[in-house]
């Protein structure tokens, strides 16, 4: 059921800009958990810890354990390529790489060594039909990614995670570039991923957060305010400044 | 040098006059200045087309179909140059096969691995330095060290791997910029789909460096190309009327052929000088052609 | 690279199955770190080469002679004196034509032009830069020598100023070109600040732009001078190689000879091992330390610069 456990997970930056303190909160299976609360938080920290994206970034320290399915990932010895495989995300703008949309999706089968078409092309219709672009795209699969519209282009983001089947995916603020009825669509497929997913968004709003999250934890300043389920954490926060902060007096 | 002028115009009883006096004065010394710096960039701009100019003029009518074919004959004063442009193009490509894959290499070790330390100041200020020696001075440690010390005699070999040398420093920079040039994002989602770093770089990073780093490539090589002072003594020969058989034969090359028929052959018919400057400017500057076409088709095509 | 069921790659087996993976890459990784490292390794070795051969000429030639105002190898005097000042005062003479077109040019091309002319000159000039020297020194010979001889009434027109001619074209594409992208890295704030308090656009090109950049257009100097100093063919064939020693005024219209073009013209005759070959190794060794410290100071102001702006902007 716990999919993920924070344990006393503390994180600074070498230029001491975001950092994490002390945070513990479990994720479950096959729901959506969002982080929230104002920039500079630690959300994308913490949501970069869960795939060791920070490895590419100037950590200084980091202490505590992340489990993923009862095995701590912060554990140098981890396969982190393995990891990223079973930990997909999705970026704030949408980056296409400079591939054809069927590209797009293959790159990161490729990388496992998979060549073989019919695999690929099974993969590449099954992972834009659950990322909803299927429709939209199937008659053009080898024109440049790039030529999709924003939203399509987050969407392709989505099925190139979806491609390498994770266990979670993790998104950060995914639809903050794109217009609301492109939000709508990245939402609604969410809603049916976490079905088989264990989703962790930081949502571009608090808006976003109450209609997408089953659970919520929201983060201030690097520490862990209040987790719990998302209805209640957003009509009944147990916290003073978590209610701020929903009902709009900060942040 | 701004203050002055534009305080004049600050009192408010003659604020107009004064204005338009010093605006009119102004603009007379802005004019003249412009002027001066035009004639300037005329200064430097216009000697380079004479040169180029007249020397297309005067050794067009020496190349012939003979002349880039043959032989030369009658101690170089009659015949063709064959021997010299195959030998510049064996060298330039000499020099390619050792400075490519090595400047790239270096290249993305200094883009994709290195931290801000010590060890890579030290490596950028080596490559700065490489960038500064004279021509000569390669010509003399790939004497001390290839002709010499490894016994690769007067040879292709010998005077490529000099000129590759010589050469790394372009490469290396020009390479480093391209590869840095290729967004940040990329490379982020490449790991983040699982991708190694060297998987990230040979799929992605690399192949949209290519067109930047081939332009370095071209102009590193076109310097090379004309090169004299390295090849003088590590694998240039002053008169070899054959082609060269193996990499550790000795050739002759077209700016030292040049370099031999302007200064050290008495009674040299002028034409074939011309011909011959024409033909090494030729090679040269088709090279600088490719690099800037591809820069500019490369740019165009660019999706980020 | 195969990858086994998804579950099973964390947990115990990891660090194995990443052993086993990283390989391939581990390899990759030391090569291109080895060829990282190979700019070191080259400036070592060139170093020690011209060591090895340059620096028995310091015991076999009696100091005092070595800088002595003689070069006459086949008579065993190897003074160097009249090497280095012909280098001087032909570099000098290269800088006195190519630093002020050279800027002129750039502060053209950056702050005047328009953007055809740019399109059109900035090619040109770095047509300048890949045509061979030894082109160059070939015109230099049939055209430029007779001019000057006939023009300035000397009895030959191979002098020190046909070099420094030569070598200020050369050296020119370097100075306007690094000179030119330090003018465009001038913040367009700094011009708009300067045009809005009244200045002209001439008195914020000097007063403004030319001060903002000076680092860069220092180091395009300096860049330049490397250039002029170490070139060789073009000045080899034009300066006449008259090994004396060049300093009266009218040495710039004498034929001089130059470090460069003195290793470039003997070590082909010489016999390996002999002083005379040791000394153009020592010359050489000269000529890479004078290069050593003009780049080292050309960087050392480009660092100083962003340090400090780094330092302002923060």
């Amino acid at each position: 059921m716990d999919k993920i456990v924070v344990d006393n997970l503390t994180l600074q930056y070498t230029d001491g800009t975001e950092s994490l303190r002390g945070v513990s909160m479990t994720i479950p299976a096959n729901a959506i958990t969002v982080l929230f609360g104002p920039a500079g938080g630690g959300k994308s920290s913490l949501l970069r810890c869960i795939n060791r994206l920070n490895d590419l970034a100037d950590v200084k320290t980091v202490s505590g354990r992340v489990l993923l399915d009862g095995v701590n990932i912060l554990d140098p010895a981890t396969d982190v390529v393995a990891l990223r495989r079973k930990v997909g995300m999705v970026f704030a703008r949408p980056v296409v790489l400079p591939f054809t949309i069927r590209g797009n999706i293959t790159y990161g089968l490729e990388l496992m060594g998979i060549h073989e078409a019919a695999r690929l092309d099974e993969a590449v219709e099954q992972s834009l039909r659950l990322a909803a672009l299927w429709d939209e795209v199937h008659e053009r699969l080898e024109d440049p990614a790039i030529a999709l519209s924003g939203g399509q282009q987050q969407r392709l983001c989505l099925a190139r995670s979806l491609a390498l089947q994770p266990e979670v995916i993790l998104l950060d603020e995914p639809t903050s570039g794109l217009d609301p009825i492109s939000t709508g669509k990245v939402e609604a497929a969410l809603q049916e991923l976490k079905k088989d997913y264990t989703i962790v968004l930081v949502p571009h709003s608090v808006q976003q957060a109450g209609r997408t999250a089953d659970f919520a934890a929201f983060l201030l300043q690097g520490e862990l305010v209040e987790f719990g389920v998302g209805k209640d954490l957003f009509t009944r926060p147990s916290d003073q400044r978590t209610e701020d902060y929903v009902t709009g007096r900060f942040g | 040098m701004s203050g002055p002028a534009s305080r004049t115009t600050a009192p408010e009883s003659n604020a107009g006059r004064s204005f338009r006096a010093g605006s009119v004065q102004r603009r007379l010394v802005q004019r003249i200045g412009f002027g001066v710096l035009s004639l300037t960039a005329l200064a430097t701009v216009v000697p380079i087309t004479m040169v180029v100019g007249y020397i297309v003029q005067q050794g067009g009518s020496a190349v012939s179909w003979e002349f880039l074919s043959g032989l030369p004959r009658d101690g170089m004063r009659q015949g063709g140059i064959l021997p010299a442009i195959v030998g510049t193009f064996l060298l330039t490509l000499g020099t390619a096969v050792f400075s490519v894959p090595l400047g790239v290499a270096a290249a993305v070790y200094l883009a994709e691995y290195a931290q801000e330390n010590t060890l890579t100041r030290l490596i950028r200020v080596a490559i700065i330095n490489l960038a500064g020696i004279p021509s000569v001075v390669y010509g003399l440690f790939g004497l001390g060290l290839f002709v010499l010390f490894l016994r690769f005699g007067t040879s292709i070999l010998s005077a490529s791997l000099t000129l590759s040398i010589m050469t790394l420093p372009v490469i290396i920079s020009a390479a480093e910029e391209a590869l840095r040039a290729v967004p940040q994002s990329f490379r982020t989602v490449s790991v983040s789909l699982g991708g190694t770093r060297w998987q990230t770089i040979w799929r992605i990073v690399l192949p949209q460096a290519v067109p930047g780093i081939l332009t370095g490539v071209i102009l590193g090589l076109e310097r090379a190309a004309g090169e004299t002072a390295p090849i003088l003594f590590t694998g240039a020969a002053f008169f070899l009327p054959r082609l060269p058989n193996s990499p550790l034969d000795a050739t002759m090359a077209l700016p030292y052929h040049l370099f031999v028929i302007s200064t050290q052959v008495p009674g040299m018919p002028v034409q074939i000088q011309y011909g011959t400057a024409l033909v090494l400017i030729v090679f040269v500057l088709s090279m600088n052609l490719a690099a800037t076409v591809i820069r500019s088709r490369a740019r165009a095509r660019r999706q980020w | 690279m195969k990858d086994p069921d998804g579950k099973s790659t964390l947990g115990d087996r990891a660090p194995e199955a990443g052993r086993r993976f990283n390989w391939g890459e581990a390899i990759i990784t030391r090569l291109i770190q080895l060829s990282g490292y190979s700019a070191i390794v080259f400036v070592g070795l060139i170093f020690l080469f011209l060591v090895r051969q340059g620096a028995p000429a310091l015991f076999e030639t009696p100091l005092a002679e070595l800088f002595g105002t003689r070069w006459y190898p086949i008579e065993g005097y190897f003074g160097v004196l009249p090497l280095l000042t012909g280098s001087l005062i032909v570099t000098v003479g290269a800088m006195a034509i190519a630093v002020p077109l050279g800027i002129g040019t750039a502060m053209f091309i950056s702050e005047i032009a328009p953007r055809w002319v740019r399109e059109i000159l900035k090619p040109l000039v770095e047509l300048l830069g890949g045509l061979p020297s030894v082109v160059l020194g070939f015109l230099g010979i049939l055209v430029l020598s007779p001019y000057l001889r006939l023009f300035l009434d000397l009895p030959t027109g191979l002098t020190a100023l046909a070099g420094s001619i030569l070598l200020g074209g050369i050296a020119l594409p370097t100075i306007v070109s690094i000179a030119e992208d330090a003018l465009d890295a001038v913040p367009r704030a700094y011009r708009d600040a300067a045009l809005a308090v009244g200045a002209t656009p001439w008195q914020t090109m000097w007063g403004v732009t030319l001060p903002a950049a000076r680092s860069g257009v220092l180091t395009a100097v300096l860049l330049g001078m490397g250039r002029a100093v170490g070139e060789t063919m073009a000045v080899m064939m034009v300066t006449g190689n008259a090994p004396v020693l060049a300093v009266r005024l009218s040495s710039i219209v004498s034929p001089v000879r130059t470090m460069t073009a003195t290793i470039a013209a003997e070590m082909g005759e010489v016999a390996s091992g002999s002083p005379h070959y040791h000394v153009l190794f020592f010359i050489g060794m000269l000529l890479f330390v004078i290069s050593l410290v003009v780049n080292v100071i050309a960087s050392a102001v480009v660092f100083r610069q962003r340090s400090r702006s780094e330092r302002i902007l923060s």
